[in-house]
This record gives C-alpha cells, sequence and structure tokens, in this order.
C-alpha cells in the first residue's frame, strides 16, 4: 500500500486515536493539586485554533470570511494571553515548606 | 518559503511541546517550566502559520492579536482566585465561539484551506465543519450558562421543566438529521439552522444542572472546546489541532470522571441534572433530639495546644468566608509550638478540580503540607485532632454505614477516627446534598459556632 493512496481522513483519525492515547496517559499522571493549572493550560492550548482563524483572516481582499476570521483570532487571542498568564499566576503561588 | 512539509514539521513540534506542558505539572517543580514550554508550543504554531504564503496582510491579524492578547492579559490578572472557576467559563466560552467563527469562515470561503469551493464543499469535509461548529456553539453558550451560575448572575439551583429530557433528545435527534441533510444539499441557511439550533441546545443542556455539580459541568465543557478544536481540525486538515483537541478533550474527561467520582455519581446523573432538589424532605427526622457539644474558641485553642498533630480540613466554605489567610496563619502558630499540621483535601472540596489547594496555595501553605484523600485518610486514627473548617457533607459518615443517605458510597474523609474533632460551622444546616451530618453526634466532636475566619481570629487570640 502507498502512502499517498491513503485518504486524509484516514490519517487525521490514525493521529485522533494516538493523540487520545497520550492525552490519557499524560492526564491521569498530573498531580490531583495541579487540576486547576491543568484546567487552564488547557484552555490556552485549545485556542490553537486561531491557526485556522489566521488563515481565514489572513487573505489580502477582504469578505466575510475575513471578517469572521477577524473574531476569531479575537477570541482566541484572549485565551491564549489569559490561559498562560492565570496559569502561571497560579503556579506561582506553589512554594514548598521554608 | 514556508513549505508544506516544514510546516507540517514545525507544527509537530509545537504538538509535542503542549504535551510537555501537561506532562509538567506532574510536579509543582516542573509545572512552571511545563507551563512555559507551552506558551514557546503557540509561539511557533503562530508564527508558522503566520509565515504560510496564503497569509498577505498582516495589519487585521496584529490588531485582532493585540485586542484579544490585552482583554486576556487584563482578565488573568484582575481575577482573584475564589473566581477561577468563572474565568475557565468563560475561557472554555470564548474557545466555543471560537471555533464557530473560523468553521462560518471556512465555510465561506473553502478555497483558503483547500477543501472545495463555495456551497460545493466535499460532503466528509462539510459534515466534520458542522460537527466542530455545533460542538463548539454547545461550549459556547454552555459555558456562558456556568459562568452565569457561578457568578450569582442567575440562580444556581437547577431549572426543571416537564419533558425537558424528551425536548433534548428531539432538537438532538434534529440536529443530527440536519448534519445529514448537509452532505446532500449544502446552503447557507442550513448552516446557520445547524449553530442556531446548537446554540440552543447548549442552553438547555446546562439549565437542569445544580451549582454544586458546576465542577463537573466546566470540566465537561473543558472537553468538548478540545472536541470542537478537533473537529475544526480534520475540516482544516490541520494535525496540530486534531493531536491538541484530543489532549484537551482527554483532559477534560478525565477530570469530569475524577469529579463524578468524588461525588459518588455517574456522569448521566449529573448531566441529567436536578441534583438538591428531591431529596431533601425525609432527611428532616430526628435532628433535634440528639444532644451534641458545643465549644468556645479558647476551648478549640486549648485542645489544639495540647495536640501533637492536626489535620486542618479546608472546604468551599472557607473560600466563601475568606479565610484562608487567617486559617494559615493559625496553623502557623501551632507549627511554631512544635506540632504537625497537615491539610486534607476531598477531590469536590472548590468548585472546580483542584481549586481548595491554588486557594491554599494562594494563603502561602505549602504544597508539601497539603495531602489528597487517599494520601492521608488513614492518617486520621493516629491524629489528635481533625480540624473540620467550610466543608461538611465530605466529612459524613453516613457515607459509609447509612444506604439510605443520598450521598451513600461518596469517598469521605475518615475525621472521626481523629482523636478530637472541632467543627468549625456557623449553624445546624445541613450542606448542599441536604444531609444532616452524623458527625455532629459523636462523642469526640465538639462544634465551635461560628463564621469561619472569625473563629480563626479568635483562636489566634486565644493562642498568644
Amino acid at each position: 500500500m502507498q502512502p499517498e493512496n491513503i485518504d486524509p481522513f484516514i490519517f487525521g483519525i490514525t493521529v485522533l486515536v494516538l493523540a487520545c492515547f497520550i492525552g490519557y496517559f499524560v492526564v491521569w499522571r498530573v498531580t490531583p493539586a495541579l487540576h486547576s493549572p491543568l484546567m487552564s493550560v488547557t484552555n490556552a492550548i485549545s485556542s490553537v485554533i486561531i491557526v485556522g482563524a489566521l488563515i481565514a483572516a489572513g487573505p489580502a481582499t477582504g469578505n466575510f470570511a475575513q471578517i469572521m476570521g477577524f473574531f476569531a483570532v479575537v477570541l482566541a487571542s484572549i485565551n491564549i494571553f489569559g490561559g498562560f498568564i492565570v496559569t502561571q499566576r497560579m503556579l506561582s503561588m506553589f512554594k514548598k515548606k521554608r | 518559503m514556508m513549505t508544506e512539509n516544514l510546516s507540517s514539521l514545525l507544527y509537530l513540534a509545537s504538538s509535542v511541546c503542549f504535551v510537555l506542558a501537561i506532562r509538567g505539572l506532574n510536579s509543582p517543580e516542573t509545572a512552571r517550566v511545563g507551563n512555559f514550554i507551552g506558551i514557546v508550543g503557540m509561539l511557533i504554531a503562530i508564527l508558522t502559520t503566520l509565515a504560510l504564503p496564503s497569509i498577505l496582510s498582516y495589519e487585521l491579524i496584529l490588531i485582532a492579536i493585540l485586542l484579544g492578547g490585552s482583554i486576556g492579559t487584563l482578565l488573568a490578572l484582575k481575577t482573584k482566585m475564589t473566581s477561577l472557576p468563572q474565568l475557565v467559563a468563560l475561557f472554555n466560552s470564548v474557545v466555543g465561539l471560537a471555533a464557530c467563527f473560523v468553521a462560518a469562515a471556512a465555510f465561506y470561503r473553502p478555497e483558503a484551506y483547500g477543501i472545495g469551493t463555495f456551497l460545493n464543499i466535499s460532503s466528509l469535509s462539510i459534515v466534520e465543519m458542522n460537527l466542530g461548529s455545533a460542538i463548539g456553539a454547545v461550549t459556547f453558550t454552555g459555558s456562558v450558562i456556568a459562568f452565569a451560575k457561578l457568578q450569582g448572575l442567575i440562580s444556581g439551583s437547577p431549572l426543571i421543566f416537564k419533558g425537558q429530557h424528551q425536548l433534548n433528545a428531539f432538537l438532538g435527534i434534529i440536529l443530527l438529521g440536519l448534519l445529514a441533510w448537509m452532505v446532500f444539499e449544502q446552503t447557507e441557511t442550513l448552516f446557520w439552522a445547524i449553530l442556531c439550533l446548537s446554540f440552543v441546545l447548549g442552553v438547555l443542556v446546562i439549565i437542569p444542572i445544580g451549582g454544586a455539580d458546576m465542577p463537573v459541568v466546566i470540566s465537561m465543557l473543558n472537553s468538548y472546546s478540545g472536541w470542537a478544536a478537533c473537529g475544526i481540525g480534520f475540516t482544516l486538515g490541520n494535525i496540530l489541532m486534531i493531536i491538541t483537541g484530543a489532549l484537551v478533550g482527554a483532559s477534560g474527561a478525565i477530570l469530569s470522571y475524577i469529579m463524578c467520582k468524588g461525588m459518588n455519581r455517574s456522569f448521566f446523573n449529573v448531566i441529567l441534572g436536578g441534583f438538591g432538589v428531591e431529596d431533601e424532605v425525609i432527611q428532616q427526622k430526628n435532628i433535634e433530639d440528639r444532644s451534641i457539644k458545643s465549644g468556645t474558641a479558647s476551648d478549640g485553642a486549648f485542645i489544639m495546644e495540647n495536640a501533637s498533630s492536626v489535620i486542618i480540613v479546608p472546604g468551599y466554605g472557607l473560600a466563601v468566608a475568606q479565610a484562608q489567610h487567617a486559617l494559615r496563619e493559625m496553623a502557623d502558630n501551632l507549627q511554631d509550638r512544635g506540632i504537625e499540621v497537615r491539610y486534607a483535601i476531598h477531590p469536590v472540596a472548590g468548585r472546580m478540580p483542584g481549586h481548595m489547594n491554588v486557594l491554599l496555595a494562594e494563603a502561602s501553605v505549602p504544597y508539601d503540607s497539603v495531602l489528597e484523600l487517599d494520601m492521608i485518610n488513614r492518617d486520621f486514627s493516629q491524629t489528635d485532632v481533625a480540624f473540620v473548617i467550610g466543608a461538611n457533607d465530605v466529612t459524613n459518615p453516613a457515607a459509609k454505614t447509612d444506604s439510605s443517605s443520598p450521598i451513600f458510597g461518596m469517598p469521605v474523609l475518615d475525621v472521626e477516627n481523629a482523636k478530637t474533632v472541632l467543627f468549625v460551622k456557623r449553624s445546624m444546616a445541613s450542606g448542599y446534598a441536604g444531609v444532616e451530618n452524623q458527625l455532629f453526634f459523636k462523642d469526640n466532636t465538639m462544634m465551635l459556632f461560628s463564621d469561619a475566619k472569625q473563629m480563626c481570629d479568635e483562636i489566634i487570640q486565644a493562642l498568644k
């Protein structure tokens, strides 16, 4: 079977399933004390959707899709900055015994 | 020039960074580095995309990033740690809405993503796109409702009406029908109809769920936001979005599972909602005729002074009373006398997973003296004093003994095994589950009736 014959969908599913397994094992090892930072950092990284938004906002000519893209970039940026900063804020408070 | 192969490799690097960011949360020592790696991963993703040949104008993008970035920064810096659940709910809703916008952009200009032409998108892509936007829309309105409930903008009590579940199921089936229709006939109306229906569904799914179940709800919506990103990733054929979406989706799902287990409720029981409404009537029996022992702050101070080990059991009531700092000061005072002080945290102690740990960390409680239920439960029998403050249901022994209790089977902290239990509480009112706590009537329990902060302050005074 030649790789170029594989449907991109099947390729995507392969990646998805493997990523689910990685997610499962990595998340279970997160210490319960840090579950709140886990939620805020996943907030931040799920805004990787900005990649799709940038492509929509990028073309030189204006159109409806570009407006949609613009708003999507604004929203995703709120999350990226907000998510990472609040995570950092929380983590900086976790200190060991003097 | 950014070739497709190069950008794919950079996206892979970015995915690895995200995995490492989560992996860093294994322990507080590695977590800060992990967060930094996460930021690097996001930078790689954004810069790679900006270098793609299809992106020509940067002004609009720059404005959007600056605008969004400053709002996000402001929110992250200004929010109080007690309002963390609201912030996360808000962030979830933002991802959901962003997913809807990206889906709309892809629908109106599919050429940009190489998935066909307007109203002539490949059927697989259109299904993935609409699935992504539908999940995004449910995440958006659902999170807005969760936010409003947590913030107290609308009542936190479950909103229930007759035929609710049937209505939701009916709308769900219509949604699936519209999705299937889209495969055969692509129209703008259909695209927006699916989006609007999903918005409505998001509201209807969350309103029956009570305020106390919000930890599960925000974890679940967190998971949804990941699956929305994943769906859009499939549409755009973007590996990074698929991987990240799956990571976030898995994380939210596991957290919801942990929260459900912490309350001994099934996921469906939470989702169907209405908890804290029906069961209250049965619990009113024999409250009056049993005796309790109550004491003052100086009694409490005396008992703790003469103890060699104390375990503090904090609950969300502590944060409501803003008593974290006073509590830590009290604990410092005891530690200075050579008394071992530790904290026991129940999985559902706060309003979101790990919330209580953050609140204690904010009050400068060192994280190595804060222990989870499984780690500390056995130690209560060798402890002189269990100091319960702002918690109630999570200490109720009825969860182990009384099979008729609504909280039966819920994992609880075995505080009654300590030599003395000091229970700080404002009145004899029951906790959110509407269950009377049998701990109050044990011989080794002393009730300290007061506001949490006031009691801590008074004990500090008495210890001096």
